[in-house]
């Protein structure tokens, strides 16, 4: 198994846990596996079957896209989940 | 027992001196440390160019921290040569072997014309206001001075922008540009330290300014009371910045600020935060000409990501929640901001290692600090090797294409 840190961005789609257990032998395997599991993750995880281009996804502190993309070997290492945040006070409006 | 002259003499028997023509013969060579002992005043009128000022009674507790080096060639010098004597001897007991006195000090120096440059210095205000950054050898009187002539542009007065703002212009940096739109609000006043109750409703750049020259009077704030569109970013930029610490709220702004950045050349100083957790990292993208120049290898530096190379495109808006509709705690831009100061005062040093390269994720609910690594990436359409984007886009557009016309209508 493979331990994934959630972003608090999607700690809705996956019942609020911080961090949650998946299984496969590649990033895209632990991420499909998850996306099973957490079925509102898919959109948020995958677009046209790659990797969405607004989700990093860091294995041993490497972003992934570094290394061999999804279908790098996971190797029992943490993997990390990252959308952008913006981070500030108000809405999203450029106002 | 002796006189004072008795022990002059036997003092100088023990250390090495040289006269002024030898003196400046190794000052143009460029590799002797210059160590100024005489008191503040006598400093003040006039030193050799180069020199380090270390006044006889401090040099014995702060050699060590400005000199670590033992073997470093040293060449120390007083007005007439007589306290350095005493001064090299003081040296040599703490085991620095490569030290000579300056025979006739620095009025034998300036009588021969040599060359001397009156010393940029702190009033005595300064010097006590500052007085625990004078004493790191990393800061000292030529970093305090540095940081009193460095500009710092602020994008946001918000939750990071407060800490931010706070601790730079304790530091002393000298300019500080204050980038936001907002007026104060009540729900903003359980984070943002700069404002407060008295001023609800009062622009947020005005009641920063306020704040940090009451703080500090050394520091001038230039207000900009407007938020940071592609019609204004290069207006902003022309006043001349060092370094931007990027506290915006919204994505059209962080990727309008990276963009600008990069064709700029000032390093961003990147925070984020959201409920519990937050981002900061130091962009320092490449700098312009370096770009198109792999001919001249010469100036070949290659600069750090930017933030397109770290997250090429937003999230869908329904997939990032703001901290209005999340939610912040209230200490965490405190913390996310201090560390962009901590970072803005590195660069604007040249000290210390900053978070280049590097993404420091901050759990405020378990106190872990973790970091993952940003790399640059060479088909980065701002920062690439073959750019694709070089002129200001539709960032609203960009960020959020479905909802850019709402936005335009219904804004506040």
């Amino acid at each position: 198994m493979t331990s994934v840190r959630i972003p608090p961005t999607l700690r809705n789609e996956v019942g609020g846990e911080r961090q949650v257990e998946a299984s496969g032998a590649s990033v895209r395997e632990v991420l499909e596996d998850l996306a099973r599991r957490y079925p509102a993750l898919e959109s948020q995880l995958f677009e046209d079957g790659e990797l969405a281009p607004f989700v990093n996804v860091y294995l041993g502190g490497e972003d992934v896209r570094t290394l061999d993309g999804l279908e790098t070997s996971v190797d029992g290492q943490q993997l990390i989940l990252l959308p952008a945040m913006a981070g500030g006070s108000r809405e999203l409006a450029f106002n | 027992m002796a006189t004072y002259r008795e022990l002059l003499q036997q003092v100088k028997g023990e250390i090495d001196e040289i006269d002024a023509p030898d003196a400046r013969a190794r000052h143009a060579a460029d590799v002797t440390l210059f160590l100024d002992i005489r008191e503040q005043d006598e400093w003040d009128e006039g030193a050799i160019p180069g020199a380090v000022h270390v006044p006889r009674g401090q040099l014995e507790s702060r050699i060590e921290g400005l000199v670590p080096d033992r073997s470093r060639e040293i060449v120390v010098l007083c007005a007439g040569g007589s306290r350095s004597a005493f001064a090299a001897r003081s040296l040599a007991d703490l085991g620095y072997e490569n030290v000579s006195s300056l025979a006739g000090g620095f009025t034998d120096w300036k009588r021969n014309g040599f060359p001397i440059e009156l010393p940029r210095t702190l009033s005595p205000k300064q010097r006590s206001r500052y007085s625990r950054h004078l004493l790191i050898p990393e800061v000292g009187e030529a970093g305090q001075q540095r940081l009193l002539d460095s500009r710092v542009l602020l994008i946001g007065a918000g939750g990071l922008g407060s800490p931010a703002s706070l601790y730079l212009a304790a530091a002393g940096v000298g300019t500080i540009g204050i980038v936001d739109a907002d007026v104060v609000d009540d729900s903003n006043l359980q984070r943002q330290i700069v404002h407060s109750t008295e001023r609800l409703g009062e622009p947020k750049a005005l009641s920063a300014k306020r704040t940090i020259e009451a703080l500090n009077p050394d520091v001038e704030v230039k207000a900009y009371e407007e938020r940071l569109t592609s019609e204004n970013v290069e207006r902003i930029l022309a006043d001349g910045w060092d370094v931007i610490v990027d506290g915006a709220d919204n994505f059209p702004t962080r990727y309008l600020v990276n963009d600008a950045s990069v064709w700029h050349g000032i390093p961003v100083v990147h925070g984020s935060i959201y409920r519990f957790e937050g981002q900061a990292t130091v962009f320092k993208p490449r700098l312009p000409g370096s770009a198109a120049g792999e001919a001249d290898g010469a100036r070949a530096e290659e600069g750090g990501p930017c933030y397109r190379c770290l997250f090429p495109s937003p999230p869908p808006p329904e997939l990032a929640p703001s901290c209005a509709e999340g939610g912040v705690l209230g200490v965490l831009p405190g913390i996310i901001g201090s560390l962009q100061a901590n970072e803005t005062l590195k660069l604007l040093l040249g000290v210390g290692d900053t978070l280049e390269g590097r993404l420091l994720l901050f759990d405020a609910l378990g106190t872990t600090f973790d970091e993952v690594s940003v790399k640059r990436d060479p088909t980065c359409p701002v920062c690439g090797d073959r750019p694709e984007i070089t002129e200001y886009i539709d960032y609203v557009e960009f960020c959020q294409p479905s909802a850019s016309q709402s936005a335009d209508g219904a804004r506040r």
